[in-house]
């Protein structure tokens, strides 16, 4: 770990982006993509999603890779980022600005940051915030399976870490892989994706069958489907929640990267 | 000409002055953005500092909401006075489909005055990034539309958001009597 970021800062040092992208993208494991049917049908209705092949990062981004980043990158400090850009809490149980302190250790993701400053730490990796798809494809995967979905056992496990209590210490990244080399999907961090504004769920599913046709052009509210799937429903309603500028004690991200 | 040297000398120096003071923290125009417009120049966001702005977004080949989002902006500038210093953007969720001549066709098709109007794309993550920013949400269907929510913002001359409307299809009495205290000043 600590020679694939000194050889990445090193990269950022001798200015060559070459050594610094490939030092991040070993951290990129490769997806097949397809035709998937996600909790949310891309016409609104039964349409399944269709997937270019694409890299997600094999981790949640560590507090001990965001010091690097806005390390090299100061406008990303929690004291010199735009208000815009970022909440009050941005970076808050971070010691100091540049700093990690107890409460912040290495190996634990990032949290308490805003949409746009994980869009720049993914830029800073020539890559950029998973769409929503890509995410929920890639966490649909189990040790054995790409779609574990269909197993109540599954359903149960990420249910399950919805009901632990959010206050403890959060793990350090490192769960077990799964089929395509990804950890941590489920069970340590809600993650950002960079379509988060993209989710038009209304907040009761009853409005959305009369499409609210001043608010959303052309087909209305999409409506979600799946409803078996609960722990992908609360995932989506979550993320359709919050702000750009949010920043939460459990929301980190990862990373992607077309193939 | 000899009037007209002194006066752009102070515009001149005024534009320096401006340029040169911080950005405030809260300022939409932190987002570096290129925006291209329907006569295909291409500007950051934030040279469009120094006048209040309407802001929202559509695309032209919206035949429902989006022809009332350019309606309602036309609307609210009539409301409050016709402020000459008031412009309006409204920039495109569909840059695919959005190019120039489509925006300028919409524009002149819908006979926006250019003298405030500005119709402009950018890239598809700067779409999507000034659309956070703007607190809007889109979602491209499989057939090319989109879904979107609907919403005027309106800037100060700083880019601050002073006020925020999702009233479409008709003027909203205290977002124009926000636009008549801005451009007041």
């Amino acid at each position: 770990m600590r020679r694939r970021l000194a050889l990445m800062l090193l990269g950022l040092l001798l200015g060559g982006p070459t050594l610094a992208a490939d030092g991040a993208s070993s951290k990129y494991r490769p997806l097949p993509g397809g035709r998937f049917e996600s909790v949310l049908p891309a016409d609104g209705k039964t349409a399944p999603a269709v997937l270019k092949p694409f890299r997600l990062r094999s981790e949640p981004v560590t507090n001990a890779e965001f010091l690097a980043f806005v390390k090299s990158h100061p406008q990303w400090r929690r004291d010199r980022v735009p208000g815009v850009f970022a909440d009050g809490r941005y970076l808050s149980q971070w010691a100091a600005p540049d700093q990690l302190g107890p409460a912040a250790l290495p190996r634990q993701p990032v949290t308490r940051v805003s949409w746009f400053a994980a869009q720049a730490y993914c830029e800073s990796e020539q890559a950029r915030l998973p769409t929503w798809y890509e995410w929920e494809y890639a966490a649909a995967a189990d040790a054995t399976r790409a779609d574990a979905r269909s197993d109540p056992a599954w359903r149960e496990r990420v249910l399950s870490w919805y009901a632990r209590p959010s206050n403890d210490a959060l793990p350090p990244v490192g769960g077990k892989p799964d089929i395509h080399g990804v950890r941590d999907l489920n069970g340590l961090v809600w993650e950002w994706v960079e379509d988060f504004n993209a989710m038009m769920t209304s907040a009761d599913s009853r409005e959305q069958d009369g499409a609210d046709k001043l608010k959303f052009c052309g087909a209305g509210a999409i409506s979600m489907e799946q409803k078996e799937n609960y722990a992908t429903l609360m995932r989506v309603a979550m993320l359709s929640s919050l702000k750009a500028t949010d920043t939460t004690a459990n929301l980190g991200f990862r990373c992607a990267r077309p193939e | 000409m000899k009037r007209l040297l002194p006066l752009l000398f102070v515009l001149l120096c005024a534009g320096v002055a401006h340029a040169a003071s911080p950005l405030p923290s809260d300022s939409l125009y932190q987002l570096t953005v290129p925006l291209t417009d329907q006569d295909g120049h291409t500007a950051s966001f934030a040279a469009r500092r120094g006048t209040p702005q309407i802001v929202s977004m559509f695309y032209t080949s919206c035949t429902m909401v989006c022809p009332m989002i350019i309606d309602t902006m036309k609307a609210t500038r009539r409301a409050a006075g016709e402020p000459a210093n008031l412009h309006l953007l409204a920039v495109s969720f569909d840059p695919e489909r959005d190019d120039v001549d489509a925006l300028r066709r919409y524009a002149a098709a819908h006979k926006l005055d250019l003298r405030w109007w500005t119709l402009a794309r950018t890239g598809p993550r700067d779409t999507r990034a000034l659309a956070a920013l703007l607190g809007v949400q889109y979602r491209k269907l499989p057939d090319g539309d989109f879904n979107h929510s609907s919403a005027l913002l309106l800037l100060d001359a700083d880019g601050r958001i002073v006020a925020r409307t999702n009233i479409i299809g008709r003027t909203d009495p205290e977002f124009v009597a926000a636009v008549r205290k801005a451009t007041a000043k």
